[in-house]
């Protein structure tokens, strides 16, 4: 069993931070469908390569869109209208049907966006064929746009909307019928929204429209300057202004992702709704130098702060404290804790007994041979759990208390390798720092500290909230199929239960101890 | 109302409670004496009616192990069954059960101590209530608050353990999910006070984690 332990404990730590698993090589990702039990997502390559996944975390290709068509290209007046690659495309689900734009580049600017409209996504060759609808838009090579790089937006009044374009000019927006995924009136002349960009796409929220497009170049390795920049607008034909009133048409932006770390030319963002309050949004990096500096996937939390949309940081490995944001008290295990540096007198000990003043002063005269007189002392150094973990049950409960930086408060998050993971990210544990005491959901919705033996149980799922705090919810709870999560139902009392995300109960903050 | 305290008052005085050395205190403004067979538990689900033990003086010290040694030391006898105006006697000291009901959604440890001329520090308080549900309830949790320490017990069964000083706060401890059992079920507890005010609330939650309501209370 320790061999065991020690080979998951191994395991885990040996993840990269980067999320996502498998085969995540990809440029010019789709937004990210789900669709009867599976995740897709389409990029740029010959036939429009797939990228699935049964769980969001580990990815595989599984060939090209194309096979589905009648005839396995585009269709020729696409051809015609553009060229023979196949690009950036983007999909979304109207109705019962899937649309899928995708770009049809010749020697640009001469390009055009094709449409094809499929009854499923599943890449089965038994799978009803996608139907070739034609060209929805194209620039003739002259004009000030380039019809590329496709972003589809159904709003909440149910008006379908196209944004397109890269460099060679402005970014453009047409309308589109729902029912036929193609332009609602041909004759229309696009509006113009932004110039001299790419990869744009539109969102929605409280009442604006928000354009996100891809700043700098691509296609060049870990020497890409992609990133991702934003304006609003309250109308969805703009102007999109950026944080500072610069509209987009005049080169403004705010910038939303740039390269960070060993993660070099975010671009092409793609929002992905969970639900509940949690919101994510997939990207490409031109150069991951993890991966020998290929285009690869990933996704991140998307978070919301003054009306802006932020890109958020996947979780990584550490030492994190658990505060619960219903109390500000923190998650620890239910052991007796002891202060760090040991207990102290709350006024002067004897002289030389080398105990230092603390604390607010009593009222009265100083006991006699003990002055109270405060020193600055030498740094107390951190508590480790070897110092007194030794009389701690080997199972224990939890609860929450005022932060101490004690031991028995300090938890270890690390990705579990090898048991799969949920949209963006793989199972944690969560376990006392220095110990094997991991955190557990137990057969009735409640919870302990036990050893991590890597069951269900003790693997949990971190979704990070659009307000910044977590959702931490257990892959399995034993004998249920309920969606719990850790909950401070009560403030000192930390159980399972139904994530509701009108309230702070579910809501936990991640932080240095 | 300001009858029903004079009476309160002079009924506490005139059952020995306060010393009587001393001139009676004033009836706690927070308590009355419990009148009637029952009381349902308020529109927030909160419990009014209990039997409080006078306060046994115990070390006052509120960790795990100091709770732990001053629930040995302040031992209810076995047998012991609150009623209102006996005396069970605790490390050969007599105390007395007083069934109260509590205006506030808490009860006020202090209030009820003061007013008796009992200390109000380092002592342990016993209370008991009884709930009648109208029917079998599962998935319910008890959630209390306590200043300070406490120990709760639902028909026999540890439930709740909070330690260290702490104030009273709504729904601070939380019972694991239980069964409520068609008609009495018994909730006991132990308060430990250090110093300064002391009180406790308690009520259900439904499985919702909403409070529950409709349950009644009857000593």
């Amino acid at each position: 069993m320790l061999r065991k332990i020690f080979s998951l404990l191994a395991a885990s730590f040996a993840l990269p931070a980067l999320a996502l698993d498998g085969d995540v090589i990809v440029h010019d990702p789709s937004t990210i469908i789900f669709h009867d039990g599976r995740y897709y997502t389409y990029g740029t390559g010959a036939g429009i390569p797939i990228l699935t996944s049964a769980d969001g975390w580990t990815w595989n290709r599984a060939g090209s869109l194309m096979s589905a068509v009648p005839g396995g290209k585009a269709g020729p007046e696409v051809l015609a209208k553009g060229g023979n690659n196949t690009w950036a495309p983007d999909v979304i689900k109207v109705g019962d049907q899937f649309f899928v734009y995708y770009s049809a580049p010749g020697t640009q600017p001469k390009s055009a966006i094709g449409l094809l409209v499929c009854p499923t996504l599943s890449p089965e060759p038994s799978a009803d064929k996608c139907e070739d609808r034609g060209p929805v838009v194209w620039s003739d090579g002259v004009e000030d746009s380039n019809a590329i790089d496709p972003g589809v937006l159904l709003d909440p009044e149910g008006r379908l909307w196209l944004v397109y374009g890269s460099y060679f000019g402005y970014i453009r927006l047409v309308e589109l019928d729902p029912k036929t995924g193609l332009r609602r009136d041909p004759k229309r002349k696009p509006v113009n929204v932004a110039i001299n960009s790419e990869a744009a796409i539109l969102i929605h929220r409280d009442g604006w429209y928000y354009l996100l497009v891809t700043h700098g170049s691509c296609c060049q390795g870990a020497n890409s300057t992609y990133n991702i920049r934003m304006g609003r607008s309250r109308k969805v034909t703009g102007p999109y202004l950026d944080n500072m009133g610069v509209d987009m048409i005049e080169g403004g932006g705010k910038l939303f992702a740039a390269s960070r770390g060993r993660n070099i030319g975010p671009g092409h963002f793609g929002l992905l709704d969970l639900g509940d309050g949690v919101q994510k949004f997939s990207l490409h990096y031109e150069a991951d130098l993890d991966r020998g500096g290929v285009s690869v996937l990933d996704i991140r939390p998307l978070l919301w702060r003054d009306g802006w949309p932020v890109a958020g940081d996947n979780l990584v490995a550490g030492t994190y404290s658990i505060e619960s944001a219903r109390t500000g008290t923190v998650l620890e295990l239910a052991v007796q804790g002891s202060p760090v540096g040991g207990f102290r007198q709350r006024r002067g000990g004897p002289p030389g007994s080398g105990i230092l003043g603390s604390g607010p002063p009593t009222p009265g005269a100083p006991p006699a041979g003990a002055p109270f007189a405060p020193q600055i002392g030498p740094p107390i150094a951190d508590q480790e759990p070897a110092q007194v973990a030794a009389n701690w049950p080997s199972v224990t409960g939890v609860r929450l208390a005022p932060a101490m930086l004690q031991a028995q408060q300090k938890w270890v998050i690390a990705p579990v390798a090898g048991v799969g993971g949920y949209l963006g990210a793989p199972y944690f544990r969560i376990t006392i720092a220095g110990t094997e005491r991991s955190l557990t959901a137990t057969s009735r919705g409640e919870l302990e500290a036990t050893s991590f033996t890597g069951a269900p149980e003790q693997l949990w799922r971190i979704d990070q909230l659009i307000d910044g705090t977590y959702r931490i919810s257990p892959k399995a709870v034993p004998n249920s199929n309920a969606p719990w999560a850790l909950s401070a139902v009560g403030s000192s009392t930390p159980t399972l239960s139904t994530f509701d995300p009108a309230s702070d109960r579910q809501r936990w903050r991640l932080g240095a101890p | 109302m300001r009858i029903a305290l004079f009476v309160l008052s002079l009924s506490l005085a005139a059952s020995g409670l306060v010393h009587a050395q001393e001139a009676a205190r004033p009836a706690p403004t927070t308590l009355k004496r419990a009148q009637g067979d029952s009381l349902p538990v308020d529109s927030r689900g909160f419990i009014h009616r209990w039997f409080v033990l006078e306060p046994v003086p115990v070390a006052g010290r509120l960790t795990e192990p100091a709770v732990k040694e001053a629930l040995k030391l302040a031992a209810l006898p076995e047998a012991a069954q609150p009623r209102e105006g006996t005396k069970v006697t605790i490390n050969g000291a007599e105390h007395g059960w007083h069934a109260l009901d509590t205006l506030h959604y808490n009860l006020n440890l202090y209030h009820f101590a003061w007013s008796l001329s009992k200390p109000t520090s380092n002592v342990l308080f016993w209370v008991e209530t009884s709930i009648d549900a109208p029917r079998e309830m599962q998935n319910v949790r008890l959630a209390i608050g306590s200043n300070a320490a406490s120990r709760w017990w639902l028909n026999g069964e540890p439930v709740i353990a909070l330690n260290d000083d702490r104030q009273s706060v709504i729904d601070d401890g939380l019972s694991p999910r239980v069964t409520l059992r068609k008609g009495r079920n018994v909730i006991r507890a132990a308060i430990i006070n250090g110093g300064g005010a002391t009180d406790f609330c308690a009520r259900f939650l439904d499985e919702h984690d909403r409070p529950l309501l409709g349950l009644d209370t009857r000593l």
